[in-house]
């Protein structure tokens, strides 16, 4: 693609606060309730969204898009779902602009959702059959624990990397999530010693180091860059986007340490014409401590391997030298289903426009953004800035 | 995580026309793989046609069941609620000599023991008259 950089912005953005169960309403009413924020938050008229980027949910497999602009009366003449697991959220933002540049719509909604329920349904199994429900189910090899506990074993025998080193991820984001009255844990500090100390799930990642689910959703507006800069909030530009993805199960993927969020990350850079040292914070997905850590390297923040260096000699938190997650990542902040991914985006978003409030980095002009889904499968990579 | 409150029986392969060579020989206690004719790479899973060169010319051949451990992590906590009374155990990516890599579990060995690295070969294990898991063991 053409670099899409200074065609649009984020001018608005809609957020449900995180719930441990939203047992009284379904995904669909949670998606509509961030979304219409969102709406109402960009400042543009309703009537004016004429483009939609929704995620395929419990109760909607098909027909998706249309399922919702019936709900919301929305007329649209542009629509698609992405299907980008918890990449879908930064997916969409870059669709989004595309879409605008290319002149397919002039201001798009985007929604992501999930609801949570107290009563686990139980796993059943996939319906159909799958190379993962024949080669990777009968083997215990299943969510995303183990996986991820893979990459995490399989970097400490490459590279050297402390618990400890981890363990500090998951600390600078919870005293993230201090700063931040919306997040699940707020008011809740821990320390590395606590980590640590709470029980190891799949070695090596502990229980503290691993996302917590929610309930929830997270919803933004996209739009003309010109226009973007006559509406109420300061903007949000899309300076560049990367996306990469080849492979779905982990066991496939071509190195379980050096990971697709590599390209995307180099893409994003690239087309935003933005330098690694001017990103004033990083936004990057953490279903666990070991994605952030292999995420930072892939994003080019350090040299592959220098990950538990990198996090000693830096202060993660919104106040320190290198703010990564102020929301408090989704493992402080709570995970909703694919709409966990969108909140390092719609954090991203409110950094930028200066309205994260006692959590605001101070003289931020760019951010990177990344989502990931999958373990490790499907990469976005956004820079999003203060000026076209 | 989930909860392990109520037992469910153990998830059981279903195998496919195109996957049932695979499990046949496995239920003789053997394994094979695809190998592409045209590049001469090993395929696992089995596919239509190769990853490596596009090339819908795979055919079923014998492997050594020799591999190593090349990433694992022990379950201390059931991933199925089948799993539960097998707690720990170990969830492994494998590489074959061969060159491909597959998912399995370590078997013949404390969990604790399992290294990167680690040597090993298949060992299968009986689920009915149809199917018979590959797992692996030191070797």
């Amino acid at each position: 693609m053409d670099s899409i950089r200074g065609k649009a912005a984020i001018a608005g953005v809609g957020e449900l606060k995180p719930e441990r169960y939203t047992d009284d309403a379904t995904t669909q009413e949670l998606v509509v309730d961030a979304g219409l924020q969102a709406v109402a938050d960009s400042g543009i008229p309703f009537e004016d969204i004429d483009g939609l980027l929704v995620h395929s949910m419990a109760g909607v497999t098909m027909f998706v898009p249309a399922t919702f602009a019936e709900l919301l009366g929305l007329r649209v003449r542009f629509a698609e779902v992405v299907d980008l697991g918890g990449a879908t959220g930064a997916g969409m933002a870059w669709r989004a602009a595309a879409a605008i540049a290319s002149g397919l719509c002039s201001s798009c909604l985007c929604l992501t959702g999930a609801r949570r329920s107290k009563k686990r349904s139980g796993w059943s199994g996939p319906p159909e059959r799958t190379a993962y429900s024949e080669f990777e189910v009968p083997y215990g090899a299943i969510g995303a624990n183990y996986g991820y506990a893979q990459i995490a074993m399989r970097y400490m025998h490459e590279y050297s990397l402390q618990p400890s080193q981890l363990a500090k991820i998951a600390v600078a984001q919870r005293d993230n999530a201090c700063a931040n009255p919306n997040a699940i844990f707020h008011g809740q500090p821990i320390t590395v010693d606590d980590v640590l100390n709470s029980p190891v799930i799949v070695d090596p990642l502990h229980m503290l180091e691993i996302v917590m689910p929610v309930g929830g959703a997270s919803a933004f507006v996209v739009t003309d860059a010109r226009r973007a800069a006559e509406l109420p909030n300061p903007p949000a530009h899309i300076l560049g986007a990367g996306e990469y993805l080849g492979h779905k199960t982990i066991t496939y993927a071509a190195s379980l340490t050096d990971t697709p969020a590599r390209p995307a990350a180099d893409r994003a850079f690239e087309t935003s014409g933005v330098k690694r040292e001017q990103i004033g914070l990083a936004s990057v997905y953490d279903c666990y401590t070991i994605t952030v850590l292999v995420t930072l390297e892939d994003a080019g923040f350090c040299a592959k391997g220098d990950g538990g260096r990198f996090v000693d000699e830096h202060d993660l938190r919104f106040n320190g030298d290198f703010p990564v997650n102020t929301h408090g990542g989704q493992l402080s902040y709570g995970q909703a289903g694919i709409s966990g991914g969108t909140t390092h985006l719609t954090e991203a978003v409110r950094q930028i426009q200066g309205r994260a409030g006692e959590r605001q980095v101070k003289d931020l002009d760019f951010a990177f953004v990344n989502g990931n889904g999958g373990i490790m499968s499907e990469q976005v990579a956004l820079v999003l800035g203060t000026n076209p | 995580m989930t909860d392990t409150t109520r037992s469910a029986s153990r998830p059981v392969p279903r195998p496919t026309e195109l996957s049932q060579p695979f499990w046949d020989a496995a239920r003789r206690h053997e394994l094979v793989t695809q190998r592409c004719t045209s590049c001469g790479k090993h395929v696992f899973y089995p596919r239509l046609s190769c990853p490596h060169c596009g090339a819908r010319s795979l055919e079923w051949v014998p492997v050594s069941g020799n591999a190593t451990v090349y990433s694992y992590t022990v379950a201390r906590r059931a991933t199925h609620p089948a799993f539960a009374d097998r707690v720990p155990y170990v969830i492994a990516i494998v590489e074959l000599a061969e060159g491909p890599r597959m998912t399995t579990n370590i078997v013949g060995c404390a969990a604790d023991d399992v290294r990167i690295g680690m040597p090993v070969r298949a060992a299968f294990e009986d689920l009915d008259d149809e199917i018979a898991l590959v797992n692996f063991e030191p070797s």
